[in-house]
This record gives C-alpha cells, structure tokens and sequence, in this order.
C-alpha cells in the first residue's frame, strides 16, 4: 500500500524523523484553519500519488490564511495524471539551503534492503543516476545487522553530504531505518531531503509503501487505506477477501491462481484482437482452495460491473475442485435471479473436472457455456463481450 | 535422477497437525511421498493418524531430523510464526526447506534469507508462497497435484502455482523430471537461475520449460543465465502482457513498476539467447512438444 505525502510526514513524526509543522486539509476552510496555526507563510501541496504534481499546478505558496483557502480552493478538484486531488497538504514553508535524496527500499534481486542515497536531490534521482551515476550511492543493508549510527554515518559519508551536516544526517538516517523496520515498509522515500538555513536536517517530503502482508501485526495500518478513491467493486471485493483489481475492458475473468488470472488477461486480450477489440474487465483471483461461496462472491463483483458485457471463468483445478466450482456458478446464478444477464464461458480442467462438467451440463442454464480448452473459451468470451457491447 | 527432490528424500511438515498442514499431508502421502513426522512444540511426542499412517509429532526439526533421517521439510506454519519455523529448519541444517505459507511479512523473508546466507547456505529454501516441488512418480513436497502426470523428461519451473498446473497438464503425454513452484513473492529461496543448473546437470532432464511472470528482473537476469551456461533447449513463458502499471497482480511480486518488469522486456530477453517463448500456455506446450518430436 502506497501511502500520500501527510500520512508519511505523519508516520516519520511518529518515529522522530524531523518534519515541518503542518497537516492535511480536506477542504478550503480547513487549509484556512491549518494555516492560521502555522503563522507566516505556507505551501499548499495536492495529495495524490503520482509525480509532476508541481508542473500541474498541485503546489502553491500562500502569504496569509485567506490566501491559504483560496490556493488551496484551486489545488482541490484538479484532475492530475488521472488522480483527482480530494486532500492538500497545508505546511511551513521553509527555507532550504541545500537538497538531498534519501531512501530505503527492498532489493529484490539481491534479496536484501539498499539504501540509495546522493547529495543531489530534489530532483528526479533516475535522471541523476542517468547523468551523474558516481553521486548516487548504493549500499546493501544486512537486515539482520540493520542500521546504526556508525552504518548511518558511513551512509552520510558515502552520498557525500556535506560535513557540516553529516553527523545530524547520520541521525536522521538512523530514525527513517526505525522507521522502514517497525512499520514493515518496503520503501521509505524522502526527496528532498533538505538542509535549512541553521543546518537542521529535515524531510521535506515523503514516499513510503507497507507490505500488506504485515497487516496481522500493523494494526494501525487499516486506517491509512484510502476508502475516498478506492474503487467500490474493488472495495466490495475485498470484504470477500477477493483478490480483485478493475481494468477497462468488457470481458470479465474469474480464475483461480495469480499466475493462470494473469494469463487469461493476456489470452483474452489476444482474444479480442479478433472481436473489435474488446479486452479483460478486471483481474479476479479467487485463490487456490476457492468454494463455491467464494466463487458465488466474485461472481457477483464481476457481474456488478456495468462494463463487463460477458465472463470468463477460467479455473484449473488443482487444490480447488472442479465440483466446488460448478456448485458456485449455478448457485451464485439462482441467486442473481433475474439479475444474472450477461453470458458466462466457462473453462475447466483438473481436480474432479468430469464431475464439474456434468453439474454444469446438468444445470443447463442459459446463460452459461463450457468450452473445453483455454484459448477456445477465450475467444468465445471475446465474442460474446464484442456482441454483447 | 528428478532435482531436489527424489524417491530417497524423507520428509518432515512442519505445522502437520494445523488444518492445511493435514489436508496436505494428507494429499503427500497418497501421492506416495514418504512423510516420516511432522513438527510443533506444543504437541511434541503425540502421535497423530493422517491418510492412514500413523506420524510421530517431535518438538523441534532438529529432534525429527535425529529420529527419522529427515532431510525435507515442508513448511505449512502460518505467516505469523513462519519466520521462526524457517530459521529452525536453516538452524537444523535440513538440505530442503519447501515454504508454502502465502502471506509472510517480506522483511520476515528477507530476515530468513539474511539468516541462510550468514550460516553459510546449507538449507536449500524454496517459496515461501509457493506449491513446492514434485518429482512425478518419486517423490513430492508440497501441494502440486501428483494426478497431473506422470515421469519424464521436462524439467519445469515457475512463479505461480496454477500456471505450472496448466503446463503439466498441457505436456501430460511427455512427462516431467521435476516440477519447481519457486513462488511469486519478492524475496524467494530458490530462483529460475538455481532451478536452470540443476535441471542443466540432471540426466533425467532433456529439456526445461520456465514460467515467469511481470514484475523484478529475475527472467532477464535467467536469460543472461542460459546464453552462459545452459545447453539444454529451454521454452519460456511470461504472464501478464496486458498488465497496467502499478498494479499488484495477486503475486506480491507481479507489479509493473516503469519501464521494468514489462513481460515484453522478459520475453526479449529471453528470445535475444534463444529460448522460444510462447504467446500462450498452449503455444508453449506446442513449442516443448516439438521438441521431442
């Protein structure tokens, strides 16, 4: 989970990373509030994950607390690279001397943490390391061993800070690796990170990502989910504990493994190349021990999508039995009712498939058809959604 | 010969007497595995029925390893205490750790692997979040289904579980060696580099198959692998060529992130050293076919 810049300014102060003071506000009246508090001037910046916000005018400067509310009135609302902006961040604005690049992140290849880490930031640190590889420092972090302040300021040495700020540097460093270890995170960004007038080492702004994984002892982390942007089917799925994420398409896919759910997209995105285009509605895995009320469930998100003009089930039975499945799909369509319109493929091979096959035969409902190879079901899917759009 | 994992290998489940620790015992057994006894420290020195044979529970992998001549272990704890199980079995030096458990904290498998590594890697780790390993008709560690087919000659090995079901079902009349599920997590034991040696040096193995999927350079870095040092013909597979940017697919680790991770970029790497990659599941099993016509 990808958190915005307030909750990760939010989580360093909880763990003594210095930040300027600050909070976000939802609406004009609120930055108005925020910034009567401050005093002085401030920096409206839009909360929305993605880059550029700066370019499309999601960061502004404010004089007075009027002015607060106005800039902030303008930044709400803005449609940046696709994220609409619901929050603004309202803080100090402070005077930078210098700017810093800072993270922790996991090395996947090397099945370890790094930390990269340059005396250039503020900028993009892919476009210095391109330049300017030598003033991008790498260094691999042993988990077990972690980060001290002698590591911390080995670190600040190697991104080359300036000695006038290492030894805080080293400090800071030593409270963002606190950071990324007790909040589980997988990256811990900060860029810039600045050096003010009076030489005090601060995190101007913030990039961190949790592992969803680490719920079970992050109890906290349930509250940073963002349930304004979320989308509703892919919030409905996941009170059935459904692994769902909504695409573009018209054709619905249920399936059973990441890896075979994966696939079908991409089969049936082949699929309709031949049917006027038509492409996967959404990813849908319903795992790999799914019963039929699991089956029932994602059958009612995918079909709850208005763009999805047919579906495709897609399951190899290997954990999961093809019987459970085939149990699901007529239960979960005399369920819907009427409400079930739109045609169903599906697709079974493994565990039980005879079985599977002749409750579906059986059933004979109409809506639904068995097609007996992968790629044939796909395209009969494709032409389906294609008809059906 | 098969790799990893042969008619000789003895083995131990650790978390057998939890739910999915039994359904899969359970499913091992029948497949004719020999399972010798489970761990868990709370019900150390009981002796539990499962599919029929009759299990001794020891406290400790280390115990089990003594009593039973253990040298496999499949690990069904939940995420909660996996970390722990992990670095009992590395601790106990057992050669094969097979960790099923979908779910672990990453930094719980980096700790592990950081573990492994500074005690000098004794225990080869496959997973976590994986289906394990099977040798057809030897052996099999984990919860691959044994009635897929049966022994031959294709050494496969993949990141997802379903997917290396569909292959063993599509190639059914050849055969396999072994089948490897290295898992779809960031941070896993075994890779497709380490699965390419072994089936390079296995007699057994004529030819490999390689699935992959979107996310990390592990199928551009296994390229690099097989133009070095694999003779053996090898097709390859890639999920997730319609996958959006920034997206997580199901597989903590299949996410696009950039220009990165891509399938495309996957399959051209590959192709660049001479695998043939297929479009499809089936293409792929068309492309391994041919090749023992």
């Amino acid at each position: 989970m990808d958190l915005y810049e307030y909750q990760a300014k939010d989580l360093f102060a909880s763990h003594g990373v210095p930040t300027l003071p600050g909070s976000v506000a939802n609406d004009a009246n609120e930055a108005r509030v925020v910034a009567e508090g401050i005093g002085g001037k401030v920096v409206i910046k839009a909360q929305v994950k993605t880059g550029g916000r700066g370019k499309a005018g999601g960061v502004k400067l404010a004089d007075s607390p009027a002015e607060a509310a106005e800039k902030a009135e303008a930044i709400l609302g803005l449609d940046i690279k696709g994220h609409v902006v619901h929050r603004v961040l309202v803080a100090e604005a402070s005077d930078i001397a210098e700017e810093y690049y800072f993270s922790f992140l996991l090395d996947r290849a090397n099945r370890t943490f790094l930390c990269i880490a340059s005396a250039e930031g503020g900028v993009e640190i892919e476009e210095v390391a391109r330049t300017n590889p030598d003033a991008v420092a790498k260094i691999a972090i042993d988990p077990i061993a972690g980060v001290d302040l002698a590591k911390a300021r080995d670190i600040a040495a190697k991104a080359n800070y300036p000695e006038a700020v290492r030894e805080s540097a080293a400090e800071v460093i030593v409270k963002l690796w606190e950071t990324f270890v007790a909040e589980d995170a997988t990256l811990v960004e900060v860029n810039p990170l600045v050096r003010d007038p009076q030489d005090k080492i601060i995190a101007l702004d913030g990039k961190v990502t949790l592992d969803e994984n680490a719920a079970f002892r992050q109890p906290g982390h349930a509250a940073l989910v963002d349930t304004k942007t979320e989308d509703p089917l892919e919030a409905k799925a996941k009170q059935h504990d459904l692994n769902y994420v909504k695409l573009d398409g018209q054709v619905g896919i249920i399936g059973n493994g990441a890896g075979l759910v994966m696939s079908t997209l991409d089969v049936v995105a082949y699929a309709g190349e031949r049917h006027s285009g038509v492409k996967p509605a959404n990813f849908l895995d319903i795992g790999g021990g799914a019963s039929a009320e699991v089956m029932a469930a994602g059958l009612d998100v995918v079909l709850g999508d208005p763009d999805v003009k047919a579906v495709f089930v897609n399951v190899f039975g290997g954990i999961t039995a093809c019987d459970a499945v085939a149990d699901g799909i007529v239960s979960a369509l005399g369920m819907l009712g009427d409400g079930a319109t739109k045609p169903l493929v599906v697709r079974l091979d493994g565990n039980n498939v005879d079985e599977g096959r002749r409750i579906l035969a059986e059933a004979n409902h109409p809506l639904v058809t068995l097609v007996d190879t992968m790629d044939n079901a796909a395209d009969k899917a494709a032409e389906l959604a294609a008809a059906g759009a | 010969m098969a790799i990893f994992l042969n008619s000789d290998s003895k083995i131990i489940v650790q978390g057998m007497t939890g739910a999915e620790g039994t359904k899969h015992t359970t499913r091992m057994l029948a497949s004719g595995a020999n399972i010798v006894g489970g761990v868990n420290a709370r019900k150390a020195g009981q002796q539990v029925t499962i599919g029929g044979s009759e299990l001794t529970v020891f406290g400790t992998v280390e115990e089990a390893m003594k009593e039973t001549g253990a040298n496999t272990s499949v690990i069904f704890v939940p995420p909660k205490f996996a970390k722990d199980a992990v670095i009992e079995a590395i601790d106990a030096q057992i050669e094969l750790a097979v960790v099923i458990t979908e779910g672990i904290p990453v930094h719980d498998s980096a700790g592990f692997w950081a573990h492994a590594c500074a005690t000098g890697n004794k225990t080869r780790i496959i997973g976590p979040n994986c289906p394990g390993v099977i040798s057809p008709g030897k052996s099999n560690a984990g919860i691959i289904p044994a009635d897929i087919t049966g022994q031959g000659k294709i050494g496969l090995v993949s990141k997802s579980g379903t997917l290396t079901y569909q292959l063993m079902y599509e190639l059914r009349d050849i055969g396999f060696s072994t089948a490897v599920g290295i898992g779809g997590d960031p941070v896993i034991g075994t890779t497709h580099i380490d699965a390419l040696a072994a089936f390079e040096a296995d007699p057994e193995t004529e030819a490999i198959v390689m699935i992959g999927e979107i996310g990390g350079d592990a199928e551009e870095r296994a390229a690099e692998f097989i133009k070095a040092n694999v003779t053996k013909p090898v097709v390859g597979y890639v999920a997730g060529f319609t996958a959006p940017e920034g997206k997580t697919m199901g597989h903590a680790g299949a996410i696009v992130s950039g220009s990165a991770g891509t399938a495309q970029a996957k399959k051209d790497a590959l192709e660049a050293v001479g695998v043939k990659v297929g479009k499809t599941p089936s293409e792929t099993a068309q492309l391994a076919r041919e090749l023992f016509s």
